[in-house]
């Protein structure tokens, strides 16, 4: 009983230990196509924003592609700059 | 001469001729110009992801071409004067960009899903 007294004081880091590889380089993807909404819509969180690298595991190189063709998509209205629950 | 890409968004107030009218005006002043057209595609009307001018739906328009570089100026110059259009983007397409473009074109990602098109 003792056991299932103990209260962790921060959460224990789950390890998520799959090796992460940046899907643009393993696929031979060149071009990321910012009116491809639903391609688009990988990387970002159901708030609209922008997913890290450390959960999508992307490069810098096309991290900066992503980035950048999200910020188009939103500018031309297929993706919104804001929303709760987008998926 | 450099490629080009531009998407217009049309305000939905307008039926669909004077739509075809506003685009067929700027794809003439691309042409007069020295502009070699190479695609021009249509969305229709969609739904936008955010209200823009008040409005939830907009007309698209996509063309892509090749022009000189300093014809840009000028077409953005006439995209802003036109009240009718409510938001543009001009882009420089480079050498992956057109590859991806042509893929598209002739038809390479009809098998795969759209998701997976982006190769």
């Amino acid at each position: 009983m003792a056991k299932d007294q103990i209260q962790y004081v921060t959460a224990p880091k789950v390890e998520d230990n799959r090796k992460k590889y940046c899907r643009f380089k393993k696929n031979g993807i060149k071009y990321i196509d910012y009116k491809d909404a639903n391609f688009l819509l990988k990387f970002i969180n159901d708030q609209g924003k922008l997913l890290p690298r450390r959960l999508t595991g992307t490069s810098l190189k096309f991290q900066r592609k992503v980035a950048q063709a999200v910020k188009r998509s939103r500018h031309i209205g297929l993706l919104p700059y804001v929303t709760d629950s987008l998926k | 001469m450099q490629q080009y890409e531009t998407v217009i968004i049309l305000t939905p107030l307008l039926s669909v001729e004077t739509a075809k009218e506003v685009v067929a005006k700027f794809s003439k002043i691309l042409t007069d110009n020295g502009a070699e057209i190479i695609q021009e595609d249509n969305w229709g009307l969609r739904k936008l992801a955010y209200p823009i001018e008040k409005k939830s739906t907009g007309y698209y328009h996509l063309t892509e071409y090749k022009a000189p570089g300093e014809l840009i100026n000028k077409l953005e110059v006439e995209l802003r004067r036109d009240e009718r259009v409510m938001r543009f983007l001009t882009i420089s397409l480079d050498k992956h960009a057109t590859a991806y473009n042509d893929k598209k074109r002739s038809g390479a990602f009809q098998k795969k899903t759209k998701t997976e098109e982006a190769a």
